[in-house]
This record gives structure tokens, sequence and C-alpha cells, in this order.
């Protein structure tokens, strides 16, 4: 099968403090997953699962502290003069639109940057031409666009517009840091809409970080779920998110509001106490707060296993392993 | 089929009187921008009849207003913030005061143990130097008389263990907790003194869902320990679902829906409200969702007549003219549409 | 042009900007004077003011009125030397320090927190009595300049270390910016207004330092500024002898132009400043 970027065992570490007292704090533990072409792949996670760092060490804005990152089975280093690695191929959207632009500049000049630093046209009507094809892509025009500061859009269209930016190098992964959080939730379909439809029209696979599994469901195809720095169950979204395996992924599932009010919420919730004593566990990590829980869960790391095709970490299912290369998925 | 009558005549279905009500409530922001002076017209004619012993739930967009209306209710409207006119009334024992006509004073006594307010992010009211006990004890002796630092620390420690949080969380300082955990906290506090209505501005924004929910299942066991009032602002109409009891939808300043919960998810009948509901997602079911088309409006410009009229699927002629009032379709279902009204 | 207007709408930009153009215009007419500043005893000694002689003359014979014009000239062109070479020091330091950070950032800012907590004035006084003989404006203004810079480096670097973590800077990175057009096209626009109040400031506080160098003697006394023109007086008892209008003529104007900097820096920061403007609006 081929992958479009695979991630094997990224681990970062990142220390705090000075040299008398170093803080080390651990982002994401031997994380690993891959991404086919034209796929939309969602890791989903509370905040500080380590979601947004993994995303960022394919970006290059962070080194991993070990493990690799392959882009069409190529390494990819991270350079460490240079700041991001500003490729074509991958691409990202960040969670607020009105942080993603300056405000003291107006959104055109990103664009025209963009086609000049690729060299993405050769002249000025070229590059006008791309970025208008781009912006009809997602449902905006040049003429609405040109000449104005990011204040004089809304949060929808301004997400939108950063969409076509990303779009503008044709690449083949974007990246895209809880897209729709930040858009009110009379647009937020629109722009989810927009992601399958560049999915299926340009072949863009997307890694879609959030925290909401409800868009992750509508929109992924697979999804991995990551729990204090670790992807906990991995697999096609309907059997993860319909048939959760396990007990945090099933937590999870239970405690999205669902908007009807015939099923509302019944029996109490048991949250952690002190966040970072989960952090410091040894073993299972959610051993604290699982209802079925065993003695090997707070000693033992457990090993990951398939069941039914879907990846999961949990000593409730070992030795019920389907194959033993697990590779093969 | 369906009874048509006005704003003000409107059936009341419960004969106790509203433990708190706004009669043309009206709030805007003048604000001088390089010496323009521009209007926001944050809230605008706002009727509201909050009842004792409910939740009620205002679910709007971003910049719609909601935040400002929890001002207004609260009696803290300070510039730019002025008030246009209208007014906010409590029903304490005996009668309905006006709150805008009341001294600093009065509004002073009245906080937290006849109202409280939980503002949008919870570490602006614990003091970020002092462990949470300190704070509790201040809190506690600056408004219950006779009591010794160490009653209040028994007081919150009760308080505390009957909300079920862990009673080691006394000794810490705010910043050593989590977001979830600070917002349980600060929501405990504002339940101390027993206030008969609490204000709780996006109390599960930018929380985690497992946190949200025990957020959420806190709200509601207070709720129901003190068998008072909760208004509760948050754009998320599955916590709406999940806590409230009747839910009104806020657009461009105005209240532009108000039903029980059941009747809203289930009969939602402003276009607005219907988008809103139908574009959410639902798991088991992967059909293609439509959110409103266009973006809501500035409140510093608004279109006329209905504000929605512009992104509304079946616009007539009134709706670009007039903005259609507030109406009880059905005993306790009001709607503000031309449609609505038509069918 | 709209800046402008808006500005004026400030009684105190207003007041500030007329006082201002009416110094400058001041100084300007020094092109057209008709005495050599640097000669002594071109006109009676000790004259009231008069007709003839607007200011009065002083105890080396020359016209007040004319020298306090090339005074003002030469105390405006030290403090704009002064400004204008400190600004551009404090910009490379502040922008190189902040975004590229480490080692870099620990040397620069060394230097400057350095020239922060040293008794800046007995250095100047120092350094102006070592290369007094060789001293002019130019001179002058570079020796404040190399002392005025260090704190507004350390405001522009905090400015660029909380912009570097911004969304936007990943944006331009992504978007294949290299670092120098980054830091450009990013960053100035948010340096800038600070860059033009800080210089205001800069050169209210050269003046006046300069002022304070010269009644010490320690700047060349034969170019006359408003320090050296209170030198003078003072050195030839002025006060005393009651030849107030000797006195008063450069008092007024340091005052005039101090308060005018001032009033300017004041309500150009406030109007940069966003948060002030709504309280202004609040407080009517």
């Amino acid at each position: 099968m081929d992958k479009l970027i695979e991630v094997d065992q990224l681990t970062k570490v990142f220390t705090l403090g000075s040299i008398i007292s170093r803080i080390r704090i651990t982002a994401t533990d031997h994380v690993s997953f891959y991404i086919k072409p034209a796929e939309i792949f969602a890791l989903a996670g509370e905040s500080g699962c380590g979601k947004t760092t993994a995303a960022r060490m394919i970006l290059g804005f962070e080194e991993p502290t070990s493990g690799t990152i392959l882009h069409e089975g190529r390494a990819v280093e991270y350079a460490k003069n240079k700041k991001g690695r500003g490729t074509q191929d991958i691409q990202a959207i960040f969670q607020d639109p009105f942080k993603t632009f300056n405000p003291l500049r107006t959104v055109d000049r990103y664009f025209f940057e963009t086609v000049q630093n690729y060299k993405l046209a050769g002249s000025d009507g070229e590059a006008i031409k791309l970025i208008s094809d781009k912006l009809n892509a997602v449902g905006l025009s040049y003429e609405e666009f040109a000449g104005k500061y990011p204040s004089e859009f809304s949060g929808g269209q301004l997400q939108r517009i950063s969409i076509a930016r990303a779009l503008l190098t044709n690449p083949t992964l974007l990246i895209a840091d809880e897209p729709v959080s930040m858009v009110d939730a009379s647009l937020r379909m629109s722009i989810v809409n927009l992601f399958k439809k560049l999915k299926e029209e340009f072949n863009v696979s997307v890694l879609y970080i959030t925290h909401d599994l409800a868009t992750a469901y509508y929109m992924s195809d697979r999804i991995a779920i990551m729990f204090r720095v670790n992807i906990v169950e991995m697999g096609p979204v309907e059997r993860v998110l319909m048939d959760p395996k396990h007990p945090y992924t099933k937590l999870l599932r239970e405690s999205i509001p669902e908007a009807d009010p015939k099923r509302r919420w019944s029996g109490a919730v048991k949250l952690s106490d002190v966040e970072y004593e989960e952090y410091l566990r040894q073993g299972c990590r959610f051993a604290g707060r699982c209802p079925q829980v065993m003695e090997r869960c707070r000693g033992e790391i457990p090993d990951e296993v398939y069941v039914d095709q879907v990846l999961v970490k949990c000593h409730l299912y070992s030795g019920t392993e389907e194959t033993l290369d697990r590779k093969v998925s | 089929m369906v009874k048509t009558t006005f704003m003000g005549e409107w059936p009341i279905l419960n004969t106790e009187p509203p433990i708190l009500r706004t009669e043309g409530l009206k709030a805007f922001y003048v604000l001088d921008v390089h010496g323009v002076q521009k209007v926001v017209k944050a809230v605008n004619e706002v009727d509201l009849n909050i009842r004792e012993n409910e939740v009620y739930g205002i679910a709007g967009e971003s910049g719609c207003g909601k935040t400002t209306l929890l001002k207004a209710l609260y009696g803290a409207i300070e510039p730019p913030l002025r008030l246009m006119g209208g007014t906010v009334y409590y029903r304490v024992p005996g009668e309905e005061i006006d709150v805008f006509m009341l001294s600093a004073e009065e509004k002073r006594r009245l906080r937290w143990e006849y109202i409280a307010y939980i503002p949008q992010g919870s570490m602006s009211v614990l003091n970020p130097v002092t462990k949470l006990k300190e704070t509790y004890q201040d809190f506690i002796s600056s408004h219950v008389t006779g009591k010794t630092r160490a009653d209040a620390f028994k007081i919150a420690a009760g308080h505390m263990a009957e909300l079920g949080l862990p009673r080691k969380l006394l000794d810490a300082y705010p910043h050593q907790l989590s977001g979830g955990m600070r917002q349980r906290v600060t929501i405990a506090l504002a339940a101390l003194l027993k206030p008969r209505i609490m204000i709780a501005d996006e109390p599960t924004t930018a929380l985690d869902v497992v946190v949200q929910r025990g957020v959420v299942q806190l709200l509601r066991d207070i709720q129901q320990r003190l068998g008072n009032t909760i208004i509760l602002v948050t754009h998320d109409m599955g916590v709406q679902a999940n806590i409230a009891d009747r839910v009104a939808i806020m657009y461009a300043g105005k209240i532009i829906e108000e039903a029980t919960t059941e009747e809203i998810f289930g009969n939602p009948l402003h276009p607005y409200t219907r988008y809103l509901i139908q574009s959410l997602p639902k798991f088991g079911d992967k059909t293609a969702r439509t959110s409103a088309p266009g973006s809501p409006p500035s409140l510093m410009d608004l279109p006329s007549g209905c504000p929605f009229h512009l992104r509304c699927p079946d616009t007539l002629e009134t709706c670009i003219e007039q903005m259609p009032p507030l109406v009880a379709v059905a005993s306790s279902h009001r709607v503000a549409c031309w449609l609505a009204r038509e069918r | 042009m709209k800046v402008f207007r808006d500005l004026f709408r400030d009684y105190r930009f207003a007041v500030s900007f007329c006082v201002l153009c009416a110094l400058l215009i001041f100084a300007c007419l020094s092109f057209f004077a008709p005495y050599d500043p640097t000669l002594w005893h071109v006109v009676p000694r000790d004259l009231r003011p008069s007709r003839a002689h607007l200011l009065g003359t002083d105890s080396n014979g020359q016209d007040i009125f004319w020298t306090a014009s090339f005074a003002v000239r030469n105390s405006v062109i030290v403090a704009l030397i002064a400004g204008v070479v400190s600004r551009i020091i404090a910009v490379l330091f502040g922008m190189i320090a902040g975004y590229k950070g480490g080692n870099t950032d620990r040397v620069l800012m060394f230097i400057s927190d350095s020239l922060l907590v040293i008794p800046l004035f007995l250095i100047i006084v120092l350094m102006a009595m070592l290369v007094r003989a060789s001293m002019n404006l130019v001179t002058l203004g570079l020796l404040l300049a190399l002392f005025g810079w260090a704190w507004d480096a350390r405001v522009i670097r905090s400015l660029i270390l909380s912009l570097r973590t911004r969304e936007f800077t990943e944006t331009a990175i992504l978007s294949g910016a290299r670092t120098l057009p980054l830091v450009l096209n990013e960053y100035m626009p948010y340096a800038m207004p600070l860059v033009f109040s800080t210089l205001i400031n800069n050169m209210a506080w050269a003046i006046g330092l300069e002022m304070t160098l010269a009644i010490l003697g320690l700047t060349n006394v034969l170019i006359p500024t408003l320090g050296t023109m209170l030198y003078w007086a003072i050195n030839y008892h002025a006060i005393l002898l009651g030849r107030w209008w000797w006195v008063l003529t450069p008092v007024v104007l340091s005052v005039l132009l101090f308060v005018a900097l001032y009033w300017m820096s004041v309500s150009v920061s406030e109007y940069l400043d966003p948060r002030t403007r709504v309280q202004r609006v609040g407080a009517e």
C-alpha cells in the first residue's frame, strides 16, 4: 500500500528551565501512523494529548527527539537553521483564521508572496489567474478578496482564504489543526464540507487534528484517538467511533453531548483530580479512571494489538490478536 | 391551527411570576472610532421571562450579543456599553425590583447572594496569588457576618465535599489546577451563598469533552440541590440539549426563537434555528449537512427588516422591510419570523 | 492625512504640533541671520530688548534673538542625530535578538543590560571630557545615541518575541518567506509606531542631556545650543546682574520644546494604543 506520509515511533520531549532545574515534558511518546493519498485522517484527543505537537513535527516546526517521518518513502530531515520546512507538498491551516494572517497586512500579500517564493507563475497575470482559481475552489472570488485586511472578512471567509492559500502550491497533504473550532456554528459545516470536496476533487490528503469527534466522524476515513501522549486506538472511523474498543474511547464517545434532549447523559463521569499525575503514571495512563481496570494496567504498558482491524492499546484485548504481524491493516 | 398572539399577550403557562424579567431591553456599545461615532446594537429589544427552578439556555454564535445580554441581566452596564431603554426586573421575596434603579450599594448586596455571575474564563474570579482556601475564606467572611476563619474553612470544605470536589484543592493555587477543575471551583464558589439566580457565560467552552461533561454535571447538580435558576449561555447546542429546560436562540442582538428544549430540537421553526440544529453532525449518520449560506451580520451595520433575511432560503417581501416580532405560536414556543406566522 | 486629522482632535497634539512648527520656523531663521554666531562683540553688550535687538544682547556682544535661533537649530540637530541613530541601533539589536534567540539573544541583551545598569551619566561625562577637543554637533549626537538605545531595544525585542510565536509567522514560513523578508514584512509594521513614539521621547531626553553637559561646560561651548546659552548666562552671573532676558530666552525656549515633545509623544502613543482610545471614549 503506498503511504503518503508515515510517522514512525515519533517522540518529542521538551526540556524547560535552566541548567540547574530541568523539567522534561513528554509531548508525544512513540507515536506511529500513516496517511494514504486522498484520505482524511483524523488525529483526535483532548488538549495536551500531543496531537498538535505531532503535526508541528511533520511541518518541521519542531524537531523530533526520536523517530522518523517518511514523506512518500523518503525520510524528512529537520533543518535546524531554517524554521519550518516550507515545502510545497505539505501545507497547513490553523485554528484561528484571524491569527493566521498578520492584521496589519492585506491578505493578498501572502498569496503573491507564496507564488513568488515558490516560483509558481511566470507573470503577474498568471499569478492572478492561479490565485483566483484557488479562491474559486473554496467558493470565493478574487474581486471580493483583493486589497483587504483580515479584519474585513468574517471568520468563515477568512478560514476559506487560509485554505485557498494552502492550496496554491498544489500540496498533497493539508495539515488542519482544529480548523473549525473557531468558526461560527452556522458556518462550520461549510468548511468541513470543503475538506471533503478537496479530497474528492483534488486528491488532497488531510490530517485533521481535532477534539470534536462528531465532525471527525462526519468527514474522515480513518481516525486515531490519542490520550496523554499516546495513540490508544486507531482504525477506520466507522469502527472506532461506532464500536469503540478502548475504555477511554468509550468514555469520550459517551461524553459528546448529543443535540437530542431525549438522550441526555446518564451516570456520573469520573474526572482526573490532578492531571499531571496521569502523565507520570506507570503502565496505562488511563488506569486511574478506567472502569475496567486490572492489576497489570497499573504496572505494565499495554501492547498494541489489532482487534477487528482496529489498533487498540489496552490490556483488555491482549492475547486476542488476530495476527502477529501488526503492520498489516 | 397555530394560535398567533402578539407580544405581551402570550399565554403564560406557568402561573408563577418570573424570577427575572426584561422588557424591551436595549443595550448598545457607543464607540468613538477615529472620531466617528459607531453604535454596536448588541442587545436590541429583548423580552425575557425566566422562571424559578429552571435552566434557561441562551444559544447563538460569537458576536450575537450573548455576553452583553448577560451583563445587562446582571445589572453591570458600564461604558462604552450603554442602556438605551428597557428594564430588567428581579423578583425578590415580596416584590419586583428594577435593577437599573438600584444604587451601587444595593446592587453589591444582591450580588453573589441573590444573583451570581460566572464569567467566561474562570481565572478572573480566582485570585492567582492566594490559595483557594484563602479565596473561600475571604469570600465567606465578607458576605456572612460573625464567622471566624476556622468556621469559614469548615463551610468551604463542607461545600466542596457536597459538590464532590476533592478537599485537597483548597490547599492549591489556581494555576496548579487544570482548566476544567478551575472552572468547577469557580462554579462551586458562585454557588456557595445559595444564590437564586446563577448566570454562566460559556462555562464549557475550551474544555475537553469529558471535562465538559463534568462541568455540566456540576451545574445540574447545583441547580437540583438549590432549586434555583441557571441562565446558561453557550453556543454548543449539544450542551444546551443536555442541560437546558428552555432554550432561547439569539441572532444579531435579538431573541429569534424560544421554546422548551424538546420543542427547539424537535420542531424548530425559525430557519436559522433549523440550520443550527440540522447542520450538527450525528454519529451513525453520514448524510451531507449544509450550513446557512453567507455570514452573520455585523452588529454595527445591521440589514433592514429581519437580520437573517440575507441568508434565509425563503425570504418574503415583509422580511426585508420589517423585523418580525417575537410571538407565541404555541403555549411555550415563541418565534420571530414572518414565515412561521404565515404557516 | 487621515492620521493627522485624527491626531489633531487631541488638543495636546494640536498644541504641541503648532509649538514645534513655530520653533522650527524660528530655527530656520538662523539661515538668514545677519550675524555670525561664532563671532563675539558684533553688537553692543548687555542691551535690554529693543526694536534693534528684539531679545536684547548678551555680555559676549551677541544678539540673543539670532543666537537663540542658532541654539534651537543646533539642539534639534543634536537631538535628531541622537534619536535617529539610537532608533536604528535599537531596532537592529531588538529584532535580531528577538528573532534569532539563543546565544545571539544572550550576547546582545547582555550588552544592552550593561548599558542600562551602569551609571550612565558619569560615563557620558567621562566620555565627553575625553573627546571634548573634537566635539561638534555630530559627535555629540552620536555620543548621546550610543547610550540612548538600550531600553528601547529591549522593548522591541519583547515585541518580536511575542510576534514570533504568533501563527502568522508560521503562515509566512509556509508561504516560503526567508528570514529577512519575513522580519521586515511581518514585524516592521508593529515596530514602526513604537519607533516613532520613542523617537520623540528620545529627542527630549537628548536635549535635556545636552543642556546638562553644556551647563557643566563639557561640550564645545563656542557652538550655540540651548545648553551653551545657559552656560554663558550663568558664567556671567546674568541672574545676579538682572539680565533676565539673557537667562529667560533659553529657559523659555527649552521649556516650550520639552513640553511640546512630551505632549506629542504622549498623544501619539495614546493614539497608537487602542485600549487607551476606548478608555477616553468611555470617560466622556
